[in-house]
């Protein structure tokens, strides 16, 4: 099938602003937006530049704006974008070139939340044991690939670039609902802010955006529900 | 800019990683990466660790080295084995101590699955070996030795492509790497350097592996005059999503799916009676190669069906949801309901930069270390694959040898300072990244890499033949001189991705080079290496590692013992 691919351009070397150039290509409906994306560097102009490594769903590089939407570009596929797509970088962060965004405001924020395992108890000789009901407890958010779709397409994200932002609390959360993890108040004292879990008012783009589908919305609202009531939901 | 760091690491997946926890309070470490971290392959792992911690049913490391000796087809070399199996144990409570959410079972305890080629007893049955989160484990371990990285304040370069590896008077003593945001050429002076860049999977056309993955790290070394051990063996993975080669994992077949062909004929009856779809990687993939030869892929293709709608959809979504979503995703199919069309993808490299069990960097046939020089992960041999992979080592492969190398970097650190860097250390690279720029050649990247992915694929895949070989062989030296002739279309310097797959297609030309030589050199079926022209193993001649240099007048090889200590090379029969 023939489709034109909209892609905004910008290169701060030789660009004032962004400007959209298109490329028509010839595409399998079956092919991803990201192998259109490949036959326009390879084939037609090798400076668009964007990221991308795995190409199926599991590293996180290629998230983008693909009409109107975030999405991973290796994940949608041109029987589902009809014959004229619009591809944008992610909103809310600076443009590096094209569609490759600074991914460190976001890292950034990641980072302050502890992402890691606490406890302070000594290693035990084998494994700590954890029931399949508590492994099940926060299943969901140890999915997150850090793709940043969330954060970008977060309105309260895009009014103020403070908020620590959906895929910071979806980490935080991950670590908060861990039987085995003793680290719950450090995080929710760094979340229990006016840029931590309250800017959130829960406008849902960031579960409608997340690849790994996880129930974003209702982990923020876990958070906040454990500060408010101070006890596990 | 010029930078001095104890220990320099390239690479950021699971064997990087883990390496990077080992040397925290050694030393200043710095990792670089050309991807973000969290974006490595390792994420894209599924199946599971291999570890014998009995959780679930009697199991013994003895048991688990034995199983990697033999599915490695006696090239393995046992002693690193035996470091394998014993360390396993060890590596997967570290890692559930760093936090990893294994899946559990009903007293609490690590959850473990079986997997192909891992048995009790040496060989009697299947065993419970397999440690797992999900089906999505490589993810889980990625990410939780990045967190401890990041709680133990690593110092990483994030985007800095490797560009090459420095040596003087034979020892190690940095890397030339490319900061992909500005274009600025960056030098580390280092003492130890340890490289732990992944696969190359990228060198064939239907591949699991990332597009990042074009063997890098084996590259550098190459052109500095190590060799490469065994390149010759690579593993086919039999079910990659047709044309895409997305894996399907081995688990579908180990919860009761089968392969059909065009005449829904279950076609591993004839090839493996006992084992049927089970049996090991290398030899299900011939099989699939010999159906479709026959004539009797679906409707005459490439391709055979991988059927698991007999499993019911409970069975689906609970144990394999990530391949269901990958079906519905690529190809629109309810694989509870419709068959999946599958084929032999390029997934795992074998062979790579020789190590010993330290991970220090071995640079010819007598197993003499290059002192500050270390390799990690699958692009390094130590060799505890072999001649083929079982499914789950590669991810206690990371954590194991990433860390005694790790351990074995802190050692030298100790005990030694630095060493001269050479004058105008990263000039070879700043010309060859002024080459490219200045090209005005009339060939494009995408169109050599293409013809090289074809040819690999075609003629040094599953089942290779002397002509076929050498005519691969010839073709990718055209290729390398067609390469001089690349020109790229935009000349800047900053976030230059075109740049850099140019640079990456150099490193795929040299390490095919190898690998089609080592191929045709080998004259004996082994594992991965399958030779219609000789098609039976040759302990007597062949049981031996190759090594294999890039020279002036093209590949020169030697060869190497393989260690044998405890299991005694027998036929390899499932």
């Amino acid at each position: 099938m023939n489709v034109t691919l909209k892609i905004q351009r910008f290169n701060p070397e030789t660009d004032d602003k962004p400007h959209w150039e298109e490329y028509p290509v010839e595409v399998e409906p079956s092919d991803r937006l990201l192998d259109a994306l490949h036959h326009v560097k390879w084939y037609q102009d090798g400076t668009l530049a964007f990221r991308r490594s795995c190409a199926h769903g599991v590293c996180g590089s290629d998230a983008m704006t693909i009409n109107n939407v975030n999405r991973l570009s290796c994940k949608v596929l041109m029987r589902d974008l009809g014959a004229r797509v619009t591809v944008e970088p992610l909103r809310g962060f600076r443009i590096v070139k094209d569609l490759v965004v600074d991914m460190e405001p976001f890292f950034e924020k990641y980072r302050s939340i502890k992402p890691y395992f606490i406890n302070y108890d000594p290693d035990p000789p084998t494994e700590r044991y954890q029931s399949q009901e508590d492994r099940e407890r926060y299943d969901d958010t140890t999915k997150c690939i850090l793709c940043a779709a969330c954060t970008s397409s977060c309105p309260s994200y895009w009014g103020n670039r403070d908020f620590v932002g959906p895929a910071t609390i979806v980490q935080a959360h991950r670590f908060i609902f861990d039987s085995r993890d003793q680290g719950a108040n450090e995080r929710l004292e760094i979340l229990n802010d006016r840029n931590g879990v309250w800017r959130c008012r829960t406008i849902f783009n960031c579960t409608g955006a997340c690849p790994r589908e996880i129930k974003i919305t209702q982990a923020i609202g876990e958070v906040k529900k454990l500060l408010l009531f101070n006890r596990m939901v | 800019m010029y930078h001095s760091y104890d220990a320099v690491i390239v690479g950021a997946g699971g064997a990087g990683l883990r390496a990077a926890l080992e040397l925290g309070r050694s030393g200043s470490v710095a990792v670089l990466s050309k991807l973000y971290p969290t974006r490595s392959h390792t994420g894209a792992a599924q199946g599971g660790i291999g570890a014998a911690l009995g959780n679930v049913e009697e199991d013994l490391w003895e048991w688990h080295m034995f199983d990697t000796v033999k599915g490695g087809d006696y090239l393995t070399d046992q002693d690193a084995a035996e470091v394998l199996a014993q360390e396993a144990v060890e590596a997967v409570y570290q890692l559930e101590h760093w936090g990893l959410p294994f899946d559990r079972t009903k007293d609490g305890k690590i959850a473990q699955r079986p997997f192909g080629g891992h048995t009790h007893h040496f060989g009697q049955g299947p065993v419970r070996r397999s440690c797992y989160a999900a089906d999505h484990t490589g993810h889980m371990i990625l990410q939780t030795l990045y967190q401890q990285c990041l709680r133990h304040n690593v110092r990483f370069f994030d985007e800095y492509h490797v560009l090459d590896v420095l040596i003087h008077d034979g020892v190690a003593c940095g890397i030339v790497a490319y900061q992909v945001l500005t274009g600025e050429i960056h030098t580390f002076r280092a003492k130890t350097v340890l490289l732990a860049t992944g696969g190359m999977g990228r060198m064939f056309r239907i591949t699991s592996n990332a597009h990042a993955l074009t063997g890098d790290g084996p590259a550098i070394t190459l052109r500095r005059g190590i060799p490469l051990e065994d390149m010759e063996f690579f593993q086919f993975h039999p079910t990659g999503i047709r044309k895409m080669g997305i894996l399907i994992t081995e688990a579908v077949r180990g919860e009761g799916g089968i392969l059909l062909n065009d005449r829904g004929e279950r076609f591993m009856e004839r090839y493996s009676p006992t084992l049927l779809d089970l049996a090991p990687r290398d030899i299900v993939s011939r099989a699939i190669y010999l159906e479709v030869r026959h004539g009797l892929g679906i409707g005459g293709k490439d391709y055979v069906y991988l059927d698991a709608s007999h499993l019911g959809r409970d069975v689906v979504e609970t144990k394999l949801p990530d391949i269901a979503d990958f079906c519905r995703t690529y190809l629109g199919i309810d694989p509870a309901v419709e068959p999946m069309p599958v084929q032999p993808t390029a997934h795992y490299a074998m062979g790579g930069i020789p190590t010993d069990v330290d991970g220090r960097v071995i640079i010819d046939d007598a197993n003499t270390a290059m002192p500050g020089l270390y390799a990690a992960g699958e692009c390094a041999c130590v060799s505890v694959h072999g001649a083929n992979r079982l499914g789950t080592n590669s991810l206690v492969d990371l954590v194991v040898f990433g860390r005694r190398a790790g351990q074995d970097m802190a050692r030298y650190i100790g005990k030694n300072d630095f060493v001269t860097l050479p004058a105008e250390p990263d000039c070879e690279a700043c010309d060859e990244v002024e080459r490219l720029l200045g090209e005005t050649g009339s060939e494009r990247v995408a169109d050599i890499r293409q013809e090289l992915q074809d040819v690999m694929m075609d003629d040094v895949g599953v089942f290779r033949v002397e002509e076929q070989m050498k005519e691969a062989l010839s073709k990718v030296a055209e290729l390398k001189a067609r390469y001089r002739s690349v020109a790229l279309d935009g000349k800047s310097k900053r976030f230059n991705t075109e740049l850099l797959e140019a640079i990456e297609l150099g490193y795929l030309l040299d390490v095919a080079e190898v690998t089609a030589a080592s191929a045709l050199a080998r004259k004996e079926s082994r594992g991965a290496h399958s030779r219609e022209d000789y098609p039976e193993r040759d302990d007597d001649n062949w049981l031996k590692h190759t090594l294999a240099y890039q020279t002036e007048e093209g590949v020169e090889l030697k060869y190497k013992p393989v260690s044998i200590t405890r299991f005694e090379p027998k036929p390899r029969t499932y």
